[in-house]
């Protein structure tokens, strides 16, 4: 047997952020890969010694991506730290304004970070290709203009509810600064039947509950089978030609914290999945573990975690990211682990004993359909004569941990207030669990472990395979770091 | 149409304006490139090429092989630790961002920052300056960032702020048509470098809650319709921008939202000295007063007015919605 190969793949584009990897190929495969997410900015160090409130304001931007779940992570955990609830129809407000910047995400992530891969060239001749061309080349495709036509649409949404998307103040913690009128929700509800449309014209070609309500991989292939038209099953048929549902298997355990809180409970409801088994999310088992990342200080709980960058930038660390880990082990987290939480059958049954990169966009899928159905009924409950905000005074002393579901997965912030300024503020994204490095042991983060097998094609420099894998999680490498 | 080449690249910032810039209304990101002949040489997050492919595109304008009429940069560039620039390494180059976009910027007919961290520095240098952030031109207010002062791309223009966190997508695409019109000269930005198109505009401008303004008539807590200067540390009547005459995402604003302007186009708006949503007061007045306003004038206006405030505004600005409606009179001469 050969010795391996080392290649160094970047700049790795069509993710949110700037990626690195490097890759250890050894006859036609990835037998290691390490993961770097090459920018720190720093914001848990600039939040230190501010105004608890002014979290609110520097936190969602972190990301310009997923800046509505960074502010209602913000504002979940001041809402803790005060023993302060919203008022129902404050979250309910919060929830539609969520809700839609995970949708546009979501869109997002298939129509201009995903499918344009089956678009290049290394693609012609199979039988997918000329139509993926026409739909998914970069910049070009028919389907790339529609969804961010459709896009900007649905974001029209913001304007109404949250004044700017991204970076609103719209989400306090108790509630939303603007109590949507009778005009505001016959326009939401009009945005949403709209944005429906064109989901049922261009990826769905039918109706949403069909997708929805699919309980199985035998439905779905029945599903699939029974047309030819819309982007989902373009994507289905891709997959199939490219083997997509044999790359990428992640470990299994999947988490979630729970989505779109409401007076009654999450919409999508918490926990985690490990090996079948469902229990509730032990919270106090998350370490953030900094053995292989350009950090100083020790392994702790985000209460007590510290970033400390190391200017050398010494080995073994190889990344900015730190490597969360729940009871010492990985967790796969993003909109599949949420509709397997959830414990919707498809999902489920795709999920079992690990996901793969197919499973992951179906998830995403699912959960565009799903997530539709849900805010429609949430716009019909607005009530706009209703109270949208509670108010508190957040104490001098205290602590609280603000844990929701951006659009990439589970998203925590841990704040400590001391003497009424942050003493420490400590933030793990979705992708900080992802795409995280080595941990202490040596055990490889999701994604390391996921490219492990990758196949290579002769000649490839970034492997496709590799980039199927890769934008199957959809990572943010903006909120990894932070 | 001579085609018209921009190139596009991210480092310290959250990626928030191209999210922006993708919502692009009338017309769209796409229609704007198309119309205006402009191409778009690379963008992380929209083109096909990845790898050793991006690469080669980067090069081979380093080589003079392809012409570059406009760099845009979104995000402020690292350059720590200890002036390395390591903080953001281009992934698969081995280089520092802060060295591609001092070559690059060097090659460019216009360098462009987009939005306000890419200008002057924005979040990514708040607080202590984690990173050593700068804007490509400015450091906060002081000229120089990344580039220096006596940068000129080679068109003999400065850098050009889109500044906005994030900035508004019409700035961006307005510019993009203007510069690839040859029809954007120094005489067409403030101060600050910003496009005078928006920024010679205050966000007071066209305010839904102008006229609680006038009367004083102040919201005391969020959600409240009211004015947000008096207590919510609103600085609309300071800041440059178009927010209030040309909405955002359809019908929206900061103050349509019903939280204050931070005045997110200004460099060191990230810091302001004091809590972003509470007004800081000097026996009872607001420390801040609206541009140009002599401030006895305004004292003097201020107290007359609250005095004089109607009983529909005052019952309105506390409440999370119209209360009580203006009267309908019927105002033919007679």
């Amino acid at each position: 047997m050969s010795a391996p190969t080392r290649i160094i793949a970047g700049p790795f584009n069509r993710v949110e952020g700037d990626l690195e990897i490097r890759l250890d190929i050894d006859d036609g495969r990835v037998v290691a890969a390490r993961v770097n997410s090459p920018l720190f900015r720093g914001f848990e160090r600039m939040l230190r010694g501010k105004d608890p409130r002014d979290a609110l304001t520097i936190t969602p931007r972190i990301c310009g991506i997923c800046s509505v779940s960074q502010s209602a992570a913000a504002a979940r955990a001041l809402a803790e730290a005060q023993g302060l609830a919203p008022t129902p129809e404050g979250a309910i407000a919060a929830a539609i304004i969520h809700g839609v910047e995970n949708l546009a995400d979501h869109l997002t992530h298939f129509n201009l970070f995903f499918m344009p891969d089956f678009a290049k060239p290394v693609y012609e001749g199979v039988g997918f290709h000329e139509q993926a061309h026409a739909r998914f080349a970069a910049g070009a495709g028919s389907a790339v203009r529609a969804a961010v036509d459709a896009r900007t649409q649905l974001l029209h949404i913001m304007g109404l509810l949250a004044g700017k998307w991204p970076h609103t103040l719209a989400i306090q913690p108790g509630g939303v600064t603007k109590a949507p009128d009778a005009r505001d929700k016959v326009r939401i509800i009009a945005l949403l039947r709209a944005f429906r449309a064109y989901l049922e014209a261009d990826l769905f070609a039918g109706p949403l509950e069909a997708f929805a309500e699919l309980a199985d991989p035998e439905t779905l292939r029945h599903w699939h089978r029974a047309g030819t038209a819309g982007d989902a099953r373009l994507f289905l048929d891709a997959a199939d030609a490219t083997a997509l549902g044999e790359m990428g298997r992640g470990p299994d355990r999947f988490m979630s914290f729970g989505a779109y809180r409401l007076d009654e409970g999450p919409l999508f409801r918490a926990g985690l999945l490990r090996g079948g088994i469902l229990s509730d999310v032990p919270h106090d088992a998350i370490v953030e573990d900094i053995s292989h990342a350009w950090m100083e200080g020790g392994a702790h709980h985000p209460f007590e975690g510290e970033t400390s960058p190391d200017p050398a930038m010494a080995e073994p660390g190889y990344t900015w990211c730190k490597a969360p880990r729940l009871a010492g082990e990985t967790v796969e987290v993003g909109a599949l682990a949420r509709q397997i939480v959830d414990g919707h059958p498809l999902a489920r049954a795709l999920g079992h004993g690990g996901a793969d990169a197919r499973a992951r966009v179906i998830g995403r899928l699912l959960e565009i359909a799903r997530l539709v159905i849900e805010l429609e009924k949430l716009a019909l409950r607005l009530d706009p004569g209703a109270d949208f905000i509670r108010h508190g005074v957040i104490p001098d002393e205290g602590r609280g941990a603000g844990l929701v579901e951006a659009a990439r997965g589970s998203l925590g912030h841990w704040v400590v207030v001391r003497n009424g300024r942050i003493a420490n503020y400590q933030i793990i994204a979705p992708t900080t669990w992802n795409f995280s490095p080595r941990d202490a042991g040596g055990g490889a983060g999701p994604v390391e472990a996921a490219l492990e097998g990758a196949p290579v094609r002769a000649g490839e420099v970034t492997p496709i395979a590799v980039q199927h894998i890769v934008r199957s999680f959809d990572p943010c490498m903006v909120c990894t770091v932070h | 149409m001579a085609e018209f080449n921009v190139l596009w690249l991210q480092s310290s910032g959250c990626g928030g304006c191209t999210m922006s810039v993708l919502a692009a209304e009338d017309p769209g990101l796409f229609a704007t490139f198309a119309n205006f002949g402009i191409r778009m040489l690379w963008h992380p997050a929209l083109s096909a090429e990845t790898g050793p492919d991006a690469l080669a595109i980067l090069e081979r304008i380093e080589r003079g092989e392809t012409r570059l009429d406009a760099l845009l940069v979104e995000g402020a560039i690292p350059r720590g630790p200890n002036g390395t620039g390591r903080f953001h390494m281009l992934s698969g180059t081995g280089r520092p961002m802060l060295d591609w976009v001092r070559s690059l910027a060097a090659l460019a007919g216009d360098v462009v920052a987009v939005g306000s961290c890419a200008a002057f520095g924005g979040v990514s240098a708040a607080g202590d300056n984690p990173s050593d952030a700068a804007g490509l031109a400015y450091d906060g207010m002081v000229e120089g960032g990344i580039l220096g002062s006596a940068f000129r791309a080679k068109s003999g223009r400065p850098v050009i702020n889109v500044a906005g966190c994030p900035t508004h997508p019409n700035w961006v695409t307005e510019t993009l048509m203007l510069l690839s019109m040859g029809a954007l000269d120094v005489e067409d930005l403030d101060l600050y470098r910003r496009p005078r198109f928006y920024a010679d505009h205050l966000v007071h401008h066209g305010c839904p809650k102008n006229e609680f303004y006038e009367f004083k008539a102040s919201a005391e807590h969020f959600s409240e319709i009211g004015c947000l200067m008096e207590n919510l540390g609103c600085i609309g009547t300071q800041a440059h921008g178009d927010c209030n005459t040309r909405p955002w995402n359809g019908e929206g604003s900061c103050t349509r939202g019903g939280y204050p302007c931070i005045n997110c186009t200004a460099p060191e708006f990230e810091e302001p000295g004091r809590v972003f949503t509470e007004t800081p007061k000097l026996g009872g007045i607001p420390i801040g007063l609206p541009t140009d306003m002599p401030k006895a004038w305004f004292i003097a206006l201020a107290s007359l007015s609250k005095a004089a405030t109607p009983k529909r505004l005052r019952d309105n600005a506390h409440a999370p919605r119209i209360v009580t409606p203006p009267t309908a009179r019927n105002t033919k001469r007679t």
